[in-house]
């Protein structure tokens, strides 16, 4: 593995000056054949990868407004271009995000706009050569799908969509990318990304159960497949077993038991995370959201709740109702046949904050914030939650609710700087498919902005506990943290922090 | 010169109605398949179209992300809006009355429109990573406006032109005839960079205009878990 190094923390936040190509050795594992093949893409480069590419170009600027609209509107105003969490932790100028949109737009402009086509030096259009396709292999997997630049453009121009469309070009000429596609197989293969199987399931259950029983004395179950159940929980896999992802799990079992709502987990949709938004494929994202229908039909279940995971949340809340007909309001027989089974006084589907905070505010908990004054607490908005989902009834419920879940459990809670939170996050760096390894320099780098706005709260407050609520920042703030001087322990989610908070069979 | 000038115009202008019709058809009948606002979105189809407004009017995400580029761009945008409406004088007989009204506050228009322009083009060389991402055709693009607003105040404060012929030139073209128009080559000038500009708008970076009002992450309502979003395409793998 290349060397990982983490920048310094800079004194002031200005952008970088540039240094070209100083990630072009950046680049992520090559999906195998098998992987590729398993998913239905070619396993290898193809021979006439060039006139492949340019074909599912263009069937994806007919397919999708956003990248046609996308592609022609950049007035290269230069707006976006210090906002990107990879770029301000590299300089790469192709890190910016125009630049990155620019891979593309160059090709889009040479064969599907009149000037590319007539005079295109004029307007920075550009042939497909070997090279460029590297490049947008390199660059768009350095692209975690955030959409802070989205956020700041003018004309809400998302790189992420840009980014998006090139994953999938690239997987239709057989050059994909191996961490992603890899555990696209096995959802589809074992219904989650770990490739747990339902026996080694039960067991982790199982024995969740006895360690929250020997420490609080309650008797709290973790059903996995129980037909009947109220509530179907839909969370990421890593919650059964990654630290601290586990501690989030057992709060929402505590808050499941002490709000007395039955509920169960599926081995058939064990898992919440959707790695087809991140390969941009439309048809991969509907398989597998689909196993979490299929999961609810065969449950009879009444309401769908989603743990702790950004993307995932982002899926569920902006997605299923299109994709598998997971909502309301849906008026033709494949929706209606799920969504006449599911209970429509409670929103469809519920992320855990909204229905913990629900409780929280009816009463239905008892919580001892002393229990957290060990800790003084910061929020890290993560991306796909803040700028591509909502919680609650109001536009930035998704801000609100887990900062008012966190105040009822904690007593000392402190905001990182403006423009660092809110729709502005940063993102931990690790999103968008790049969790992987190999990655790790570009993901320490991309890790820049949030440490510095991190070590500010923990230098002036003494924070020591940064809450999230998405599976892959835990994973990924758990590993990056040290390489810039804190523990990693200090990352967790915030039914971590409602867990410790939650008194069990107490009478109120 | 007349003649040719006429002929330009026509042909322009077919240009300019004709592509900008066929970009907004293109645009209007891509599918937007997935519910895709950035967020916080507004809920409502009313909070939408504020949001938009805010948008156009003010350039909302654009003060949010660079106060000086903001400052030069909507400086840039507001004269040049002016400017547009004040030559609406040129075709209408009698001047309607918000137009005859502006006139006085379009002298200054000119001005903000160029040093908008100015400042936006000194980005393009001064800021490192602007300069990295600017094309020739964005350097074009900012120097045929400005060469097309040079000309412009030099008519008006240099070398007059009688306004008078323009206009009834200009009323000519519209009912198809064509009227002598002053042989003043500051005038041609002008008139010839603006049908380059009107040749160009369709094809161009300009299409930013039209594409804002297209743009799914801010044109969307946030409402995917009420109402289900189906484009045809995506409806169609259902029923396989
Ligand atoms: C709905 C109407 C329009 C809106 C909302 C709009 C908005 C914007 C915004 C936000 C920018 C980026 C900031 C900047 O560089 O100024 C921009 C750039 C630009 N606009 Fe517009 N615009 C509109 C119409 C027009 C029209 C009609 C023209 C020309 C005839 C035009 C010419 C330009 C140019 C040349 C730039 C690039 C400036 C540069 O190179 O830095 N815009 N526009
Ligand atoms: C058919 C279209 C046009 C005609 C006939 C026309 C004609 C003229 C004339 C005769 C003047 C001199 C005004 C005076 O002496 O009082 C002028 C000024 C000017 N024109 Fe145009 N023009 C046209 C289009 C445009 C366009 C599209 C722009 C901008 C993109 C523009 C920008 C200006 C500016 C900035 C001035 C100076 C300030 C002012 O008088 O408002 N013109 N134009
Ligand atoms: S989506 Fe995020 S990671 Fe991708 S270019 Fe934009 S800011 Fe950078
Ligand atoms: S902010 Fe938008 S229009 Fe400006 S350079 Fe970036 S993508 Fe292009």
């Amino acid at each position: 593995m290349a060397d990982v190094t983490a920048p310094p923390l800079r004194e002031f936040p200005v952008p970088p000056a540039l240094v070209p190509d100083a990630m072009a050795g950046s680049k992520p594992y090559v999906a195998t054949d098998k992987m590729q093949e398993a998913i239905g893409f070619p396993g290898a480069l193809v021979e006439d990868w060039h006139d492949k590419a340019i074909a599912k170009m263009g069937e994806l600027v007919g397919k999708y407004r956003s990248l046609r609209v996308y592609l022609d509107a950049c007035v290269h105003c230069g707006a976006c271009s210090d906002k990107c969490h990879y770029f301000l932790g590299t300089g790469d100028p192709k890190n910016m995000p125009v630049a990155r949109q620019d891979l593309m737009r160059g090709v889009y402009r040479r064969h599907f706009t009149l000037p590319g086509k007539l005079f295109p030096k004029l307007v920075g259009a550009r042939d497909l050569t070997r090279d460029l396709l590297d490049d947008w292999y390199k660059y768009y997997n350095q692209c975690s799908e955030c959409r802070r630049c989205s956020v700041f453009c003018p004309y809400g121009i998302d790189t992420a969509e840009v980014t998006m469309a090139a994953k999938e070009i690239l997987d239709s000429v057989g050059y994909g990318q191996k961490y992603t596609n890899e555990i696209i197989g096995k959802v589809h293969k074992i219904g989650n990304n770990l490739g747990l199987p339902g026996p080694a399931l039960e067991d982790t259950l199982l024995g969740l159960e006895e360690d929250v029983l020997e420490e609080t004395g309650a008797d709290v179950k973790f059903p996995l497949d129980q037909k009947g159940a109220e509530v179907l929980l839909i969370t990421p896999s890593a919650d059964f077993f990654a630290e601290p992802h586990v501690d989030s799990l057992i709060g929402y079992a505590k808050v499941f038991h002490a709000a007395g709502i039955s509920w169960t987990l599926s081995t058939h949709a064990s898992e919440a995370g959707n790695f087809g938004l991140f390969i941009g494929n439309y048809e991969q994202m509907r398989t597998i959201a689909l196993r979490i229908r299929e999961a609810a039909l065969e449950l009879g279940v009444k309401r769908i709740v989603v743990g702790e995971c950004g993307h995932a949340w982002r899926v569920a809340y902006s997605f299923w109702n299109t994709l598998a007909g997971i909502g309301s309001g849906g008026d033709d027989p494949f929706a209606r046949m799920l969504q006449s089974q599911l209970d429509h006084n409670h929103r469809q589907p519920t992320h855990i904050c909204e229905l913990t905070w629900d409780l929280v505010r009816k009463g239905a908990l008892v919580l001892d914030k002393e229990a957290n004054d060990h800790r003084v607490v910061t929020f890290h908005d993560s991306c796909n939650v803040a700028r591509a989902s909502r919680m609650g009834d109001e536009p930035g419920g998704q801000f609100e609710i887990p900062r008012a879940l966190v105040r009822a459990v904690a007593n000392r809670y402190v905001e990182m700087r403006p423009g660092t939170t809110h729709e502005a996050t940063f993102c931990c760096g690790g999103g968008g498919g790049l969790l992987t390894d190999e990655l790790l320099d570009l993901r320490v780098k991309g890790a820049l902005p949030r440490m510095e706005s991190l070590r500010e709260v923990a230098d002036l407050h003494g924070v020591n506990f940064m809450a999230t609520i998405c599976a892959i920042c835990k994973a990924q703030f758990t590993k990056v943290l040290p390489y810039y001087g804190f523990n990693r322990n200090m990352v967790g989610g915030v039914h971590q922090l409602v867990s410790t908070a939650i008194r069990l069979g107490a009478k109120r | 010169m007349s003649a040719v000038l006429a002929g330009l115009f026509y042909a322009a202008a077919a240009v300019l109605v004709a592509g900008v019709a066929w970009r907004i058809r293109q645009y209007a009948g891509t599918p937007a398949p997935l519910k895709i606002p950035t967020t916080p979105a507004p809920t409502t189809t009313g909070g939408v179209a504020l949001r938009m407004a805010r948008e156009v009017v003010l350039f909302e995400s654009l003060f949010k992300a660079s106060l000086w580029t903001w400052l030069f761009g909507w400086t840039f945008h507001a004269g040049l809006a002016l400017v547009l409406a004040r030559h609406l004088r040129y075709f209408t007989d009698p001047v309607w009355g918000w137009v005859a009204f502006i006139q006085p506050f379009g002298v200054y228009a000119g001005f903000a429109m160029a040093a908008g322009l100015a400042g936006l083009w000194a980005r393009r060389f001064l800021v490192d990573r602007v300069r990295y991402i600017s094309t020739p055709s964005d350097h074009l693009m900012l120097a045929l406006l400005l060469a097309i607003a040079a000309t412009g105040l030099a008519m008006k404060y240099l070398a007059h032109t009688d306004v008078v012929a323009v206009k009834s030139f200009f009323l000519g073209l519209l009912v198809f005839q064509v009227r002598e128009l002053p042989a003043d080559p500051v005038l041609a000038l002008h008139l010839g960079l603006v049908s380059a500009l009107m040749l160009v708008f369709p094809f161009s970076k300009l299409l930013h205009a039209p594409g804002l009002f297209f743009s799914p992450g801010r044109n969307q309502v946030d409402n995917p878990r009420e109402s289900r979003h189906l484009a045809e395409w995506a409806a169609r793998l259902e029923s396989k």
